[in-house]
This record gives C-alpha cells, sequence and structure tokens, in this order.
C-alpha cells in the first residue's frame, strides 16, 4: 500500500509539474466591431485563430468583440489584464488612451495597440504599410481606368488615408500620366449605406474604377451593379462583386501575432513601433480576378515583387506636394516617422484635404 | 378561450410576483440556450449575473457604468409621469458631453478652481437647451415629441462628430477624431483610490433622491402625477400643462447632460467620438423597469449596469459570443416587461367564444 500511495503521489508531483512547464501564455484581444463584420475586427480575429492554430495548447486566446471605444474600453482591457492575460491586443485607434491607462495599472502585462502613436514600457504599437498595397493598387487603377478617372472613398483625412491616397496616385500616374483621382469622404470606418452613396456619388462623376479606405463591401457592390470595376479593402470581398473585383488587400495580422507571442514566451519582447507591410507578409493580394487582361496581371505581380524584395518603396524622392513644394527630397526614402505624419497631397491631386 | 382583461385595481400579488416570475422565465431560457450552445448555464449564469458584483473592482464599475443610465432615466421618469414622451436622453447626453467638453478644453491650461463648476454647468446648460428645443416645438407647434426628440439625437450626435474632427481636435493627434486629455483641473475627482468611481455617481444617486423627493413630496410632483393619470381633470385642477412639459423636459435635459459632460470628464477624460454606448436609449428600459419611480429607477440602473458587465465578463471569461449573450438580455428585459402587464391586465378564461 505505502508503495502505492509514494507511486501515486510522485505521479501527482510528475503531473503537476508538467502542468506547470505547459501553463499555457494568455493572450486577450479587444475588437472595436462584432468577429462577423467579414472587415477590420473579422481579420484581427482570423489572426487570432492563426495563432491559435500555430501554437496549440501553448496559447490560450481569449478576445472581447463589438466593444464600444468610450469609457467602456478601459474596464474590458482591465478585466482582461485581471483575467491573467500576459498579452493584450487592443486593435483599434479609439482603444489608445484606454489602453495606455491600464498599461501603467498592470506593469507585468504586456499591451500592444494597433493604429496608435502612444508607447510605454510594456505598451507597443503596430500599424500596416497599407501604402504599399495601394499603391499596386493605383498602378492597377491606372491601367484599368478608360474615363482616366478613379475614385477613392475616403474615411477620416487621418495621416494614414492622406499616405494612402498618394500612394494611389503614385502608382496610378506611374503607369498612366493622364489619370486623375476624385475623392469623397465618408467620416466612417464602416457604413454600408453611406458607402455606397459615396460610390455612386464618384461614379457619377466618371469613375469607373472604385478604391475605399472603408471597410464594407458595398462600394464593390455598387460598382458591380453598373459594371466598372473596384478593389476589396481589408479582406477577401470576391465575392460580392465577381465581375467588378480586381482583386482584395488582405490584412494578415497572423505573421505579427505569433511573432509577438513569440517574444513575449522568449522574454525578449521589447516595447516599439511596429511597421508590417508586404515584406512581413502581412499584406497580401487575395483573388486577383481571372478576368484581368494579361499585361495588367504582369504588371501586378511586378510591381508587388519589387516592393516584397525591398527594391522599391513608393514614398522615395523626389516627390513635390500638390502646391509645388518639394515634400521628399531626391534620394530620400520617408522613414516610419515621417511617414506618420504625411499631412500633404502629391502633385496632380487637385483636392484639398478637409480640416 | 382565453382573452386579455383589464383589471379594475392594479393586482397587489403580481406587483410582487411579476418580477419573481419574470427572472424564473429567464433562467429556465438561459439554462437552454446555453446548454444549446455547449456552456454550462450554472457558470454562465453565475457570469452574467453574479460576477460583475464578485469584487471590489467590478462593483466600482458598476457603479461607473449605472451613472449615466440613472442620470438619464430620472429625468425620463419624470417625463413619461407627465406624458411628455422624450426619447432624446441620448442627443441631451451627447449635447452636454458636447458644451462641456468645449469648456473644458478652453480651460485646458488654467488653474482656475472654477474650472470643473463651469465645464459642469456647460454640460448641464446644452442639455437643458437640447431639450428646450422640441419641447418648444411641440408646445408652439404641436410637434410630436418622440419624433423631434429622435431626430434631436441624430444632431446632436453629428454635431459631436463635427466638432470632434474640426474645431475640438487634438492639434497634436495626428488628424485622429479626438479631443486632447483635459487637465486633471477639469476631471472630476475619483472617490476611491484604484477604482474609477468618480464624483458623477454622487450627482447620479442624489438625482434619484430628488427626483423621487420632487415626484411623493412636492405639490409640483403631485401635479405631475395628477397631469399623467388624467389630463382633464389636471386641467380643471387649473394646473399648467405648458409649466409643467417645460419643467419635467429642462429637468431630463439638465440631467442627461449632466450624465454626457461627467463621462467626459470622468471616466473618458477627454472628448471622443463614442462618447455613448447608447445610454440615453438603455434609459428608457431603466426608466420602465423602475417602473418609473426614481428610486425604482436606482435599482434598474444597478441591475443594467450589471446585465452589460456580465456580457463582457462571458466573452472573457467563457467565451460565450456577443450575440448569445444580447439574446439573453433582450429576453430577460422582455420578460421583466411582460410579466409587468399583467399587474393590470389578467387573463380570462371562459367557455365560449365571444361575439
Amino acid at each position: 500500500m505505502k508503495l502505492k500511495s509514494l507511486l501515486v503521489s510522485l505521479g501527482l508531483l510528475a503531473g503537476a509539474s508538467i502542468a506547470q512547464a505547459e501553463e499555457p501564455l494568455k493572450v486577450g484581444f479587444v475588437y472595436v466591431g462584432p468577429v462577423g463584420d467579414l472587415g477590420w475586427s473579422y481579420e484581427h480575429d482570423m489572426g487570432r485563430k492563426g495563432l491559435e492554430e500555430y501554437f496549440g495548447d501553448k496559447v490560450k486566446t481569449t478576445f472581447v468583440e463589438n466593444v464600444p471605444e468610450g469609457a467602456d474600453a478601459e474596464r474590458v482591457i482591465t478585466q482582461l489584464a485581471k483575467a491573467g492575460n500576459d498579452l493584450i491586443f487592443t486593435t483599434s485607434f479609439g482603444f489608445m488612451n484606454p489602453t495606455v491607462k491600464v498599461a501603467k495599472r498592470f506593469p507585468k502585462v504586456t499591451f500592444e495597440h494597433a493604429t496608435g502613436y502612444k508607447l510605454s514600457k510594456n505598451l507597443g504599437t503596430y500599424v500596416l504599410r497599407t501604402y504599399e498595397s495601394r499603391y499596386i493598387s493605383g498602378v492597377t487603377a491606372g491601367m484599368m481606368t478608360k474615363t482616366n478617372t478613379i475614385g477613392y472613398i475616403g474615411s477620416f483625412p487621418i495621416p494614414e488615408v492622406i499616405r494612402d491616397i498618394n500612394a494611389v496616385y503614385m502608382g496610378a500616374k506611374s503607369v498612366n500620366p493622364d489619370v486623375k483621382i476624385k475623392i469623397v469622404w465618408a467620416n466612417t470606418w464602416y457604413d454600408p449605406g453611406k458607402e455606397t452613396d459615396a460610390a455612386n456619388a464618384l461614379m457619377d462623376q466618371g469613375v469607373d474604377v472604385m478604391l475605399q479606405h472603408t471597410d464594407s463591401p458595398a462600394p464593390l457592390i455598387a460598382a458591380e451593379k453598373r459594371g466598372l470595376r473596384a478593389i476589396g479593402q481589408a479582406s477577401d470581398q470576391s465575392k460580392f462583386a465577381p465581375n467588378a473585383h480586381i482583386f482584395s488587400v488582405r490584412d494578415n495580422w497572423a505573421p505579427y501575432y505569433i511573432k509577438e507571442v513569440q517574444a513575449v514566451m522568449d522574454g525578449t519582447w521589447q516595447s516599439k513601433d511596429f511597421w508590417g507591410g508586404i515584406q512581413d507578409d502581412m499584406l497580401t493580394l487575395a483573388s486577383i480576378n481571372p478576368n484581368l487582361p494579361k499585361d495588367v496581371r504582369a504588371k501586378i505581380d511586378s510591381t508587388y515583387a519589387m516592393i516584397k524584395s525591398g527594391e522599391f518603396k513608393p514614398f522615395t524622392g523626389p516627390i513635390k506636394d500638390n502646391k509645388g513644394n518639394i515634400a521628399v527630397p531626391a534620394n530620400h526614402s520617408l522613414t516610419d516617422v515621417e511617414l506618420a505624419q504625411v499631412n500633404w497631397y502629391v502633385e496632380g491631386i487637385t483636392d484639398k484635404i478637409p480640416h | 378561450m382565453i382573452r386579455i382583461q383589464a383589471r379594475t385595481e392594479p393586482s397587489s400579488l403580481m406587483k410582487v410576483a411579476s418580477p419573481l416570475l419574470a427572472i424564473t422565465l429567464t433562467l429556465i431560457f438561459g439554462c437552454i440556450l446555453f446548454s444549446a450552445i455547449g456552456k454550462s448555464p450554472t457558470q454562465a449564469l453565475h457570469v452574467l449575473l453574479i460576477a460583475p458584483l464578485a469584487d471590489s473592482y467590478n462593483i466600482g464599475e458598476m457603479f461607473v457604468k449605472m451613472g449615466p443610465l440613472l442620470l438619464c432615466a430620472v429625468g425620463l421618469s419624470l417625463c413619461y409621469r407627465a406624458n411628455m414622451w422624450n426619447i432624446g436622453a441620448e442627443g441631451q447626453l451627447l449635447a452636454g458631453a458636447l458644451g462641456g467638453s468645449a469648456v473644458a478644453l478652453y480651460f485646458i491650461d488654467s488653474e482656475s478652481s472654477f474650472a470643473l463648476p463651469m465645464t459642469l454647468l456647460a454640460g448641464i446648460i446644452s442639455g437643458m437647451l437640447w431639450a428646450a428645443m422640441p419641447t418648444f416645438l411641440k408646445l408652439k407647434y404641436n410637434s410630436n415629441l418622440i419624433l423631434t426628440t429622435i431626430m434631436f439625437n441624430y444632431i446632436a450626435l453629428y454635431l459631436l462628430i463635427w466638432a470632434v474632427h474640426g474645431p475640438l481636435r487634438d492639434p497634436e493627434g495626428f488628424g485622429f477624431p479626438e479631443s486632447a486629455l483635459f487637465s486633471d483641473n477639469t476631471l472630476l475627482p475619483v472617490l476611491f483610490e484604484s477604482s474609477r468611481i468618480h464624483l458623477g455617481i454622487v450627482f447620479a444617486l442624489i438625482s434619484g433622491v430628488i427626483g423621487w423627493f420632487i415626484l411623493s413630496k412636492t405639490h409640483l410632483g403631485f401635479q405631475i402625477r395628477v397631469f399623467g393619470a388624467d389630463e382633464p381633470a389636471a386641467r380643471y385642477a387649473g394646473f399648467s400643462g405648458k409649466k409643467l412639459s417645460w419643467l419635467v423636459m429642462l429637468f431630463a435635459g439638465a440631467l442627461a447632460g449632466l450624465a454626457g459632460v461627467s463621462e467626459t470628464t470622468g471616466p473618458i477624460g477627454q472628448l471622443v467620438p463614442n462618447v455613448s454606448p447608447g445610454y440615453g436609449y438603455s434609459a428608457i428600459i431603466v426608466a420602465y423597469l423602475g417602473r418609473l419611480h426614481p428610486l425604482g429607477a436606482i435599482l434598474a440602473a444597478v441591475f443594467m449596469a450589471v446585465l452589460y458587465m456580465g456580457g463582457d465578463l462571458a466573452q472573457i471569461e467563457m467565451g460565450i459570443p456577443v450575440a448569445v449573450v444580447s439574446m439573453f438580455q433582450g429576453v430577460l428585459l422582455f420578460f421583466l416587461l411582460a410579466c409587468d402587464f399583467f399587474i393590470n391586465n389578467r387573463l380570462a378564461f371562459t367557455n365560449q367564444a365571444t361575439n
């Protein structure tokens, strides 16, 4: 009997030590939308699932969806920290100040905030180089347009969006010197009704290729109805507009989430402002339409390859702004800090940035 | 044959039994719902209804959440007692947040001890102004108060969004739509270290008591009750409907405005586009759950705050999707209000069809 109880307690000890060794890293996510938005929050959740797939039992993920960007955000982030999460991703700009406050109170927890600009010892930020994929979108739109007019639905006039409009226009101009861009501000990230109105307003003005910085597939559906073309945003939107759809730029967060979780596991995590793009596989071109002309398809692939290899950076001088000033001097590529402050349109955009 | 029959006297048995019946029905429904998605019903109900009050942090957050609900609901209770169908608490709250924030930003570099009182006053006045306009339209032109107050909600929302993109935007915020952080001088003092319980919650509790006092202990309250119960009798008694309408609407506007400014100078600390996740609308439910009694509103606000927080905790602790949580909350509110129907009505069983 003695032997048996000894064996049992040994077994228990072994079990306990194994359990301790395999204690999973707990990772929390805060989403602004429902995971079913098929856009921004959906792709972050795909990233979370990619993380679980990669690490298996070594991570345990939790998410809270539909979190308002007001007083509630701080509570939700705090509760995730209190629930023992070691790493918390807050995935919308409006969570910035709440994340800063909670990070201060939980110095042992690691926080990462998407699209913001405030850092601290245990708080990092991450953002996508969407201007890279926008440049490819611009090249494609410049080749596809027959009216030499492309349209852009802006969400909010923040540097990210201004930067991307510039990238689109520079891309389009590189293949089509006569191209013009028309811009409408929807003042929303997601509102299918408004996005449809904006798309129709642009197409009424002769736009025949639609680009958007908003997340719903509504502009693609509007373009499909008129037999025109459009490029999808954030997630694969091909099924909403089988003919109009050129390709979708897909946000791919999994590689980043895997990298950061690994760093926290290894104890090598450091606070930083991370920019991820095509080189990091965080932006991909999804469902390139087989109905595109061969030369367009070839140009998409070659531009993508040039950015992927690092051979080409869209914001490389000389670039003039639309008031004639030198915005980027020759032989200089904008640094990340400079990219974060773009508040000018490139030469050729006959529009004003709303203030 | 079952018919619904109005009771001659409200049933005193049902007054007590109604909430108990509603809770029993909800618990049965919850067991079925959570079992259906493969979660433990007892654990789910515990997380949803008890965990929000299980520790001091959560209790503090419950107060933070109930504050704006209660302020709005007390005002609405008085309005509805006087047959003024004010659906505009949301707009009045947003107007208060906007007006108060404008003043708070004006005082951003000031050491003046008037800064906070002026900020709060601006919020209160803005809320009153927002309530005054539909009241004027109703009394002067007999417009439908329900419709105009709803419309004013949208006007307030878009005015706030405009302000936060324009004149009140943080000049150093990289163009993102939010104001600068308020200075400590215009922030509501926090009452307990390491919690977010702020002075606004004291205002809310006091408002409940004041509302009760007015309604139950003053001649004015008597007039409101008579007016709501029997308008011709009130007129015959010489009560001025106009005066009462103005009073209840301005009172409700002031409280909702205070709720708004307390959110921005309390837990949020700046003006953001999402000040309110719909407090003004939820307060309508709170007012009815409290049976249009200001003290009842306190209990109802606690209850609603617990429900909201339980929803987040259910996601964090059990991974229950937000849609299922919302369904549970919806059913609970439905049963609560539906069972109240039987206080004044009853089912009559007859043997033969009526003519």
